[in-house]
């Protein structure tokens, strides 16, 4: 069973572009892995270095997060539509560390 | 290695940093719209973060997807974020880092004692490891 997907802006580089690709899977986990195995540039900004989903990663199934459903464990029905949206946080380095300049 | 340079149309820079001077001491943040690497029309969002907006900022989802509906109907494309570092470089933080998503240009603006300073841009490298700095080209 095919599901939609909806892809984010910054991740479109590696969907050759689309903003919607098709990935098979009975979870969302399963979805995921399928997705990212098709397209594997996704890999490294959608989990981190333990293989789990970036905190800044959102995962909705229909518009619903999954944070608040089963997580990865969510099952994916005929017709859902997945989309993965981002959070976009960043911010200047505690006080203690200013007189540190470049921190990166 | 040549810098990638984001070029913004007159009036961009000034929003920028008149957005950061209203929300200091805190961070503001913002889309930037447009097309290629030309901005030609910033969205101020509001700073959700939970943790204290003198130091970090964020952008929900919610929010996410008005920037990108915004950029829909401006007939252009999101090219990525702006912040404030109030007190603080123009120049991305290890939590800055963690938090970057590919493509996405970066510009940061320095406040000091409230009054906008030093403006800059930054992309992530494709390994995560770093962000590489462009050149912003206003006006």
């Amino acid at each position: 069973m095919a599901t939609k997907i909806l892809i984010p802006t910054p991740l479109r580089p590696f969907t050759d572009k689309k903003d919607a690709v098709e990935a098979e899977g009975k979870t969302v986990g399963e979805l995921l892995a399928d997705l990212t195995t098709k397209h594997s540039g996704l890999k490294a900004h959608l989990y981190n270095a333990e293989g789990k989903l970036r905190s800044f990663v959102n995962i909705y199934v229909n518009d619903e997060d999954i944070r608040y459903l089963q997580k990865e464990q969510t099952p994916i029905a005929a017709g859902d539509t997945v989309s993965i949206i981002p959070s976009v946080a960043g911010g200047a380095p505690p006080v203690s560390n200013v007189s540190g300049g470049r921190s990166v | 290695m040549t810098k990638q340079t984001l070029l913004c149309d007159a009036g961009i820079d000034g929003e920028i940093r008149r957005h950061g001077e209203e929300t200091y001491p805190h961070e503001c943040c913002g889309a930037l719209v447009g097309s290629g690497n030309r901005v030609t029309a910033t969205v101020a969002l509001p700073n959700t973060t939970e943790e204290g907006p003198r130091r970090r900022f964020m952008v929900r989802p919610s929010d996410y997807r008005v920037a990108e509906q915004k950029a829909s109907e401006l007939g252009g494309d999101l090219l990525g974020f702006y912040h404030s570092h109030p007190d603080h470089p123009a120049r991305p933080s290890q939590y800055d880092l963690d938090h970057a998503w590919p493509t996405f240009a970066y510009i940061i603006v320095a406040v000091a004692q409230g009054k906008s300073a030093a403006m800059t841009v930054w992309y992530l490298k494709e390994d995560r490891s770093a962000f590489d700095e462009g050149e912003l080209n206003g006006n």
